[in-house]
């Protein structure tokens, strides 16, 4: 019998624009891209140029501080553009596909057999080590390091997210194959978290050499970082490696077959898609693919990620490597006459001083947000606001407080390690002074691992 | 409303501008923009999508907690004037009688207030906070309806320049300000703020006079001077007695306990600790009672613990001051503490120091300043727990 562990504080926001549980026909993927911007705090070096011609698992970039970690092509083709933003920084590389996709070998194996240092070297020249992510940093593992232990969340709990069931389906083998390799990467025990409340994937509840919690309550119950306080907290000097299961897919299937196959499947969701389904799809894919002639008239924001920790794109964007779904939401550029003061159904609050909690409490309210801040920046003010969201034994704007005087000790003494920006996304939703929250820890986070590496 | 917008952007805005006529003026028009508007600003890093709660609907939605305190507050002033004078009156001429008293109060409040806000804005280019609109409100509500308008414009200004701006502005004072404001005219003005005369208007006009026997002192007065009082429970749970304009009603101060409650703005662990903090004090005055000095105080102190509770502005403070999220405790286990401290001392200061009979402002500002101290052992208990868990983890 698996553990089931509460978690009393959070809440679901539930919003308009669930995707059907069925998957749209496939659609070729014509250029992918790879971003750089997606693994925060890695100074890269390229080892492409464009017109280069690069099958799926071709090192397209190296982790200059770590130079085994490749971040390698998900397709075969040419090198189309290495897109450059201010003060020359990388922000992508754009591959142009073959219609069939040709791998790299690098040679099936069981992971079984192997020891750490072979399935160290299979993962980094493969492109599939920096799936895994290393808290405290929230950054991509460091290779010379051990975890104490592995996490995966088994489920998202974010609004929309996509039904783990149908994205794993199907997976069992790989999924296995995967978690076969993890194990030998730690010397600890590999968590799977999966959630108390709906029927768990049965690729991953069948899963064997990982340790099960399972998880009841409201979101972030999904998110891993929650299920790492409540299993096995990180301390000062220790290390904890993260990785989502569709990725755990993906390891495996390179012990498996020995390429790196980086097909994955998405949703695409939000009040402003029409047609909202799951997709086949492949790692770097553009957006314009999901969404081009799916969108509502009017302006839209196209997110890669959910609403609480996407990314902002323009149409002519890409999926970004760590994300399964896209949202796309009304942006909310209109003023609105007295709007502090009316008393609106379409705005959500955990606050009861709307009269939409009623719907939300005693109906089944779904809300159509748009990206409107309802008001602006203001000092702290509101007490006891993000402890309602934030299921840490950790004091989350006393923290915030630490990071903006820049005290690292205090950051230190109040938790920083034990979280990522996605774990404090709810603090900065329901924030009256609308403070910009996950990019305060941010700042934190990169001050703390300047100072102490 | 569009065609509202577009008139402001296009016509009013340029001149508030850079390089407009009064650019100086800038925070004063982004005030009232802003109060008109919410901005369509968007969400541009974190989060995509927001609360819809902001710092104008949590003020408003204080506001409007205390607006049942408000209206009973000017019918009372009217009750009780024509109460004084002996004369019938019907509801109506009590109300309006009472609304001519009070409305300038809040007028001056808020006019100086908002006033020496704006100013310290336009010379500091700060944008305007909401901070001062409760401020405002509750700053008339704590005074007595016979202050001259000058002292409580006086006790504002002070309020907003030395209780606020000096710290930095809204978020960052140590002490409520609408209470500096009380302590301020408390301690300048005493004459207005205590004492038997100032708590009911008894201004007569030609054949009026005062009914014999009158005293118009509070119910407190009354206990610290002769351990009696000649009102009841009742009297004083519904509100009909002499106090400061909105803190009579304990019914009506309820009415916006529950609002703040319900929706969440105010936080009932320090209502319901300070709550019980008062009734501990009280409890303990009643089984010490006989030991007391002298005969006054014994009776005083005999007062059973729950009327100690409904008397005075002991409800009033900890419902709207001590709740105050800026200058309170802002962990929640600090918040039982120092709600609990606040009710505890209250009905000591009020019970031991006759010069002030009422002990909940003094219990509140007191307790601002500890408010640090407290957050600070719940935060050290905090990190201590998380130091301990590192070694044992180290050890183990």
């Amino acid at each position: 019998m698996s553990d089931v562990k509460k978690i009393k504080r959070g809440v679901d926001i539930k919003l308009v624009g669930e995707a059907d549980k069925e998957f749209a026909p496939d659609k070729s993927v014509k250029t992918i891209a790879i971003k750089p911007v997606d693994f925060h705090g890695v100074r890269f070096k390229p080892v492409v140029k464009e017109g280069d011609e690069v099958k799926a698992g071709t090192p397209l970039l190296y982790h200059k501080d770590s130079e085994q970690v490749k971040f390698c092509s998900t397709v075969s083709g040419e090198v189309a553009q290495v897109v450059r933003g201010a003060k020359r920084r990388l922000l992508e590389i754009r591959v142009i596909a073959d219609e069939n996709i040709e791998y790299e070998d690098f040679g099936a194996a069981d992971p079984n057999s192997l020891d750490r240092e072979d399935i160290v070297e299979k993962m980094t020249a493969s492109g599939c080590w920096p799936f895994l992510k290393q808290r405290p940093y929230n950054v991509v593992a460091d290779p010379e390091k051990t975890p104490k232990a592995i996490f995966i969340s088994g489920f998202d709990s974010a609004p929309l997210a996509p039904d783990m069931s149908l994205l794993m389906e199907g997976l069992e083998k790989e999924f296995q194959a995967g978690i076969d390799a993890l194990k030998k990467l730690t010397d600890g025990k590999i968590h799977l978290g999966l959630s108390a409340r709906e029927t768990p994937s049965p690729v991953l509840a069948n899963a064997k050499g990982v340790t099960i919690t399972k998880y009841d309550g409201p979101h972030p119950a999904g998110v891993v970082g929650v299920q790492i306080a409540q299993v096995d907290p990180i301390n000062r000097g220790e290390t904890v490696w993260t990785v989502n299961p569709e990725h755990v897919a993906i390891i495996g299937r390179l012990f498996l077959e020995g390429k790196f196959d980086a097909r994955i499947r998405i949703a695409v969701t939000g009040s402003e898609v029409k047609e909202r389904k799951y997709h086949n799809t492949i790692i770097g894919a553009p957006v314009a693919n999901f969404v081009k002639g799916n969108m509502t008239e009017g302006k839209n924001r196209i997110i890669s990620g959910n609403v609480l920790t996407g990314t902002k794109l323009d149409d002519e964007g890409y999926l970004s490597i760590y994300e399964r779904q896209i949202t796309v939401i009304p942006e909310g550029e209109e003023p609105e006459l007295f709007g502090w003061l009316l008393p609106k159904t379409d705005k959500f609050s955990i606050s009861r001083t709307l009269p939409s909690w009623i719907q939300r409490k005693f109906g089944d309210k779904k809300y159509k947000l748009d990206t409107n801040t309802h008001g602006e920046r203001r000092a702290f003010v509101v007490s006891g606001e993000y402890e309602q969201v934030f299921p840490f034994d950790i004091y989350p704007v006393q923290l915030l407080k630490a990071v903006i005087t820049q005290d690292i000790e205090r950051m230190e003494n109040l938790g920083i390690y034990e979280v990522v920006e996605e774990d404090m996304a709810l603090c900065e939703v329901v924030c009256t002074s609308k403070m910009p929250v996950q990019s305060i820890l941010r700042e934190g986070l990169d001050m703390m691992r300047k100072e102490l590496g | 409303m569009k065609a509202l917008h577009n008139f402001l952007e296009k016509n009013v805005k340029p001149s508030f501008e850079e390089g407009g006529k009064f650019e100086k003026l800038w925070p004063v028009y982004d005030g009232f923009e802003t109060f008109l508007f919410v901005p369509g600003k968007t969400a541009s890093s974190g989060a995509h999508i927001r609360d819809g709660i902001d710092l104008k609907r949590t003020m408003n939605t204080v506001i409007m907690a205390l607006i049942p305190a408000l209206l009973f507050g000017m019918w009372n002033v009217g009750y009780q004037h024509y109460l004084a004078l002996g004369m019938d009156a019907t509801f109506m001429q009590e109300f309006l009688f009472g609304a001519i008293k009070v409305l300038p109060m809040v007028v001056v409040s808020y006019g100086v207030g908002l006033g020496v806000e704006f100013l310290f804005c336009v010379v500091k280019g700060h944008q305007i906070n909401e901070g001062y609109l409760v401020t405002g409100m509750l700053i008339p509500l704590i005074m007595p309806v016979d202050l001259p308008l000058w002292m409580l414009g006086l006790s504002a200004a002070f309020a907003v320049v030395i209780g606020k701006e000096v710290f930095g502005g809204t978020g960052m004072n140590i002490f409520n300000p609408a209470l500096i404001a009380r302590a301020f005219a408390f301690f300048a003005y005493p004459a207005y703020m205590s004492g038997d005369s100032v708590w009911i208007n008894t201004s007569v006009s030609e054949g009026q006079s005062v009914v014999d026997g009158f005293s118009g002192a509070t119910i407190l007065g009354e206990l610290a001077t002769t351990g009696e009082t000649s009102y009841s429970a009742m009297q004083a749970f519904i509100g009909t007695i002499p106090g400061s304009v909105g803190e009579t009603s304990v019914i009506m101060i309820l009415i916006g306990a529950g609002l703040l409650i319900f929706t969440g703005i105010g936080s009932w662990r320090i209502m319901l600790s300070a709550l019980a903090g008062g009734a501990t004090m009280g409890l303990i005055f009643n089984a010490v009672a006989p030991y007391a000095i002298t005969e006054v105080q014994q009776q005083f102190m005999a007062v059973p613990f729950w009327e100690q509770l409904i008397v005075g502005g002991f409800a009033f403070g900890i419902v709207f001051m001590a709740t105050d999220p800026v200058t309170g405790a802002r962990t929640n286990t600090g918040k039982w503490i120092y709600g609990f401290l606040i009710g505890f001392l209250a009905i000591m200061i009020r019970v031991f120091n006759p010069a002030y009979p009422e002990g909940v402002m003094l219990a509140i500002l007191f307790m601002n300043t500890m408010a640090p101290l407290v957050d600070h052992y719940v935060l050290q208990a905090n990190i201590k727990r998380r130091q301990k868990r590192t070694l044992k983890t180290a050890e183990g």
